[in-house]
């Protein structure tokens, strides 16, 4: 092309611009966690009173985010849900949602912890203690663990006996004053606050009273079995 | 260089072929993990972060072979140096017309190419700090990594859109010959 030598080289730019980007890269991740948490704190409210759902494309933004491990997510109408107890029990159980709302029902508004980072601030959960369901059914002496099945096929998790049968354990019929949708896991799931969000297992379809802790769908993935918030899985979050 | 011969070797039209076919797939991958309603629809998260770690791991590899390559990397220093002609041409309203000669890469093209090379290597950095792949990072440095990782990608992703539109819009033109005087390369942008 004849006219291009003749043109002035210039300056680096491309390389100044790549060199320029990778240092801001470098300095997000040394500060980009309170910047994150700033950004988080200003943009929860919005988000809270955001209909389309477009701030929750904006990174940090917080809010809910909708993970599932299986292709499809279970569609249950509420008439269909059966919720199965069985296992080392007196008398294996099944609730439908009806049943669950004719037990004692307990409320909470509880933060809501991602293990992946995403946090969403006050949630109001209804539901059953799971300790209540518990004494319906019976646990014999030999059973020390519950392992939990989802609706979905794949998806179970774990916890000890001790763990379940505290206060903060509930399988929740209601999220923010409505029966918990499809998307949230409904229409019945488990809540465990203390710990991250992996352990609230959705679509609740089978509680099963075992001898030991048999870690769940993620928990065999590398998360811990134990997951208390703030004091597993490498992260230091701040308590729920 | 004739005008009778294609505008890229077989070596970078390769290079660009695998490195596209590369960062639409991690783009698709990272929709699936991050937009609800696909995520809602194919599910399968753990076999999309799989494929979403393998594609940004190959990613260099294509620029990293395009280096063997004379004619890539002539190319890439055509693209590192912005000229004061370069500057002009870019603010120019009459960008399009002519009057500022344009060498092979207009400066649009040279910006371009050096925000997705940046991009790419703000993304595979903060990627591999995310998933603590070399080594074991701190929460908080994940946590950094992970919001410089989003908001690169979010730039990313309008860039390449940019990109694929600027390439359809001037499909018949060629940025190494002065607008007037279109010739039959093959490809533009």
């Amino acid at each position: 092309m004849g006219h291009e030598e003749e043109l002035p080289r210039g300056a680096p730019v491309g390389r100044r611009l790549i060199l320029s980007m990778a240092a801001l890269g470098v300095a997000g991740i040394a500060f980009g966690e309170p910047i994150q948490r700033g950004i988080d704190a200003a943009l929860s409210p919005l988000r809270r009173a955001d209909p389309t759902g477009l701030t929750g494309l904006v990174p940090g933004a917080g809010g809910w985010r909708y993970y599932s491990v299986t292709a499809k997510q279970p569609n249950i109408a509420v008439a269909d849900y059966e919720l199965n107890i069985g296992g080392l029990v007196d008398s294996p159980l099944t609730l439908s949602y009806q049943d669950l709302l004719d037990l004692p029902t307990t409320q909470w508004t509880r933060d809501f912890q991602c293990v992946t980072g995403w946090r969403v601030q006050d949630v109001k959960w209804q539901g059953v203690h799971l300790r209540d369901i518990l004494a319906v059914c019976g646990v014999q002496s030999s059973a020390q663990a519950l392992t939990f099945v989802s609706y979905d096929g794949a998806y179970t998790e774990s916890l000890t006996l001790e763990q379940a049968t505290t206060e903060e354990v509930m399988v929740a019929t209601h999220l923010d004053g409505t029966t918990v949708t499809q998307e949230h896991g409904g229409p019945a799931r488990l809540v465990v606050v203390p710990m991250y969000g992996y352990k609230s297992l959705k679509w609740l379809s089978d509680i099963k009273l075992v001898e030991d802790v048999e870690p769940g769908y993620w928990e065999v993935r590398g998360y811990d079995v134990d997951a208390y918030v703030g004091e597993s899985n490498g992260r230091n979050d701040e308590a729920i | 260089m004739k005008r009778s011969e294609a505008r890229f070797s077989r070596a970078q039209v390769w290079v660009h072929a695998t490195f596209a076919g590369l960062v639409l797939l991690a783009i698709a991958s990272a929709a699936f993990l991050w937009i609800d309603p696909l995520a809602q629809v194919f599910g399968r998260r753990a076999f999309i972060t799989q494929v979403h770690t393998v594609v940004g791991l190959l990613l260099p590899v294509p620029l990293a072979l395009g280096v063997i390559s004379p004619a890539f990397r002539r190319d890439a220093a055509r693209l590192n140096r912005m000229s004061s002609q370069d500057w002009e041409w870019i603010r120019a309203k009459d960008r399009r017309s002519g009057r500022i000669p344009v060498s092979r890469f207009n400066a649009g093209q040279k910006l371009n190419a050096a925000f997705t090379v940046g991009a790419v290597l703000v993304l595979f950095g903060t990627g591999l700090v995310m998933g603590s792949v070399l080594a074991s990072w701190p929460t908080d440095y994940r946590t950094g990594a992970t919001w410089v990782h989003d908001w690169t990608a979010f730039g990313l992703t309008i860039a390449v859109v940019g990109h694929i539109y600027f390439a359809l819009k001037y499909r018949t033109g060629d940025a190494s010959a002065p607008a007037s005087e279109p010739d039959k390369s093959r490809v533009s942008n």
